[in-house]
């Protein structure tokens, strides 16, 4: 089963519930992949202090003229929805920060003089964190192109064992890529109008991907979860998880340090969650 | 006019809410950008009425005639977004939110089954605010091009403050180091990177700063809930001071912030929390003039 842990708005807590619900899977003795794809910004392995095993740099193909046979009819020009390709008298001049690498020009160029090169996007690790398998990409510095690194990533879960996806923010392009194959969601949030804001936004994609969503309230006492509540109820999402501030929470943050292993409430609070998880679902796709 | 951007690598760390302090305290010579377009919260914070919304269009979306489709197969392979499947023998089913418009499917479709229909991706809007125009949009979920509608709404941005002779344009922006973020900072006159004492958010911060150096842009950093932890506050400053960047002011944490926030008020209402923005605004609008003269200074000495 693939679980991705979303959120619209950043820094709900959304790295603060899939490393724990990873951890105490594994703890459990469950056959578990913890796999970061908020690959702009990857913080799960400040928590989780992985041993890594493997590296491996992920490229993607973009298009280059090798030599001067162009003849600078303008096809690829056309072709491309991106302008990324710029036809000159005897050569073209392309982008490559607005190249989608989808290879149409290489594809429609009369003469077949435009080839493709490696270039490179950023960085997958597999490693290990005791029994947990541990997966994170991180996209370079400066590199426009995320959503391949995403799916190159979720391509080295191993099929029918249990995945917590950690996504990123936000509701596109890189968050629908890292729902893709998912089973279930869990959208972290808060109980401010922020919060609500951008978790409506956030299960609406859900929505149009077809998945069904569980939504986890954090620090659920700091401003006022009516609102959201009645929201969530009007919508039928079911609350899987809420729990309170407590400093002490914020401190295992700040440490980066696992909160569950010092925080006892929170452990439990998010073996109770990772129960409702494993549990058969209920709620149905709406 | 002065051009600045607010973002922080990690989201969370309270972009929003210092953009919304920092328009107060621009002295109503201001106008307002909400750049992060797929979680858009500034207009939470800022009352006013908006102008009727403008759609914003954005790439096409493949649509394959189940009529003229043999199931060949030929489309799915090419498809570099894997947005195609056969999903029974002669059928070819498209996955809205995997398409990104390329026609690669359409170059190599021996049927001619494939056509393109423009894609809705959001709608944008102008509000009248106490403070000055902000100008905001909402993104459909899962539509994509984020970035393009970011610069779209900066463009406009842009345009609006130059005609109203504003001195300051704010830019909220999006979270993360990638595409949005570009668009969002490209040709501003000051970064300014909200953080937090923790691990994630430095770790978010230093990804942030390489950016804004790689993109050339001065960069200046607000440590926010800085008392939350003195070890982590010790960490933030010493690596922005390794990286040679400026640490504009810390801000304590208060508990009451998100209370006040989630009752739809701001930073400014919070007594102690009050005068340190009072203070970075006022380090932000000092170093924004700074990097401008440096800037010049440099332009100068290029045209030497
Ligand atoms: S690969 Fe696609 S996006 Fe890139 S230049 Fe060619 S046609 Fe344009
Ligand atoms: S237009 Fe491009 S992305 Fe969309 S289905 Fe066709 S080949 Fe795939």
């Amino acid at each position: 089963m693939r679980l991705v842990v979303a959120s619209g708005k950043g820094g709900t807590g959304k790295t603060l519930v899939s490393t724990h619900l990873a951890w105490l899977a594994a703890e459990r003795g469950l056959d578990v992949t913890y796999a970061d794809v908020d690959v702009e910004t990857p913080n799960g392995h400040l928590f989780l202090a992985p041993v890594v095993e493997r590296e491996h740099r992920h490229t993607v193909l973009l298009p280059s003229l090798p030599f001067g046979h162009c003849t600078g009819c303008g096809v690829c020009h056309d072709f491309c929805q991106y302008n990324a390709i710029l036809p000159l008298p005897d050569s073209v001049l392309i982008f490559p920060e607005l190249c989608h690498n989808c290879g149409g020009c290489v594809r429609v160029c009369p003469p077949a003089v435009l080839s493709e090169v490696p270039h490179e996007v950023g960085t997958v690790r597999e490693g290990r964190a005791g029994n947990l398998r541990f997966l994170d990409g991180r996209v370079d510095v400066g590199e426009p192109r995320a959503t391949p690194l995403i799916q190159e990533v979720l391509r080295r879960i191993d099929a029918g064992t249990l995945a917590v996806v950690d996504a990123p923010p936000g509701t596109s392009c890189n968050t629908t890529a890292a729902l893709s194959g998912a089973d279930r969601v869990l959208l972290v949030t808060e109980p401010t109008p922020f919060g609500l804001h951008d978790l409506r936004l956030a299960l609406q994609l859900c929505r149009t991907a077809g998945l069904p969503a569980g939504v986890v309230i954090n620090r659920a006492d700091l401003g006022d979860d009516r609102p959201l509540r009645a929201f969530l109820e009007a919508e039928r999402v079911p609350v899987r998880a809420a729990w309170r501030y407590d400093p002490e929470l914020a401190v295992a943050v700040a440490r980066g340090e696992l909160a569950g292993r010092r925080v006892p409430w929170f452990r439990d609070a998010v073996e109770h969650l990772l129960d409702a998880c494993l549990a058969p679902q209920e709620d149905g796709r709406s | 006019m002065k051009q600045i951007v607010v973002v922080s690598g990690k989201g969370g760390t309270g972009k929003t809410s210092f953009t919304a302090a920092f328009a107060e305290l621009a002295g109503r010579s201001v106008v307002l950008v909400d750049a992060d377009v797929d979680a858009a919260n500034l207009a939470l914070l800022l009352d006013g009425s908006d102008e009727p919304p403008r759609e914003y269009q954005a790439g096409r979306l493949a649509r394959i005639d189940p009529v003229r489709c043999t199931g060949c197969g030929l489309c799915v392979d090419a498809c570099r977004f894997d947005a195609l499947h056969l999903a029974e023998p002669h059928r070819v089913v498209l996955q809205d939110l995997a398409c990104e418009g390329c026609g690669v499917c359409a170059v190599v479709c021996p049927e001619d089954a494939v056509s393109f229909v423009p894609q809705r991706a959001g709608q944008w809007t102008v509000r009248d605010t106490a403070f000055g125009p902000l100008v905001h949009a909402e993104l459909v979920p899962g539509a994509g091009n984020s970035g393009k509608l970011v610069a779209l709404l900066r463009e406009t941005s842009r345009g609006l403050a130059e005609r109203l002779a504003a001195s300051w344009l704010l830019i909220d922006g999006p979270p993360g180091i990638g595409c949005p973020v570009h668009a969002a900072v490209t040709g501003t006159d000051l970064l300014v990177a909200v953080t937090e004492p923790t691990p994630s958010a430095l770790h978010d911060l230093e990804r942030l700063l390489e950016l804004a150096a790689r993109f050339r842009l001065p960069a200046a950093v607000v440590l926010n809930k800085a008392d939350l932890d003195p070890a982590g506050t010790d960490l933030v400053e010493a690596a922005v001071a390794a990286r040679g960047v400026e640490l504009l002011g810390r801000v304590p944490f208060d508990p009451e912030v998100p209370r006040r926030l989630a009752a739809g008020t701001g930073l400014l209402t919070v007594p102690g929390v009050r005068d340190a923005v009072v203070a970075c605004w006022a380090a932000v609008a000092r170093r924004a003039g700074r990097a401008n003269a440096s800037a010049a200074e440099e332009g100068r000495d290029a045209a030497v």
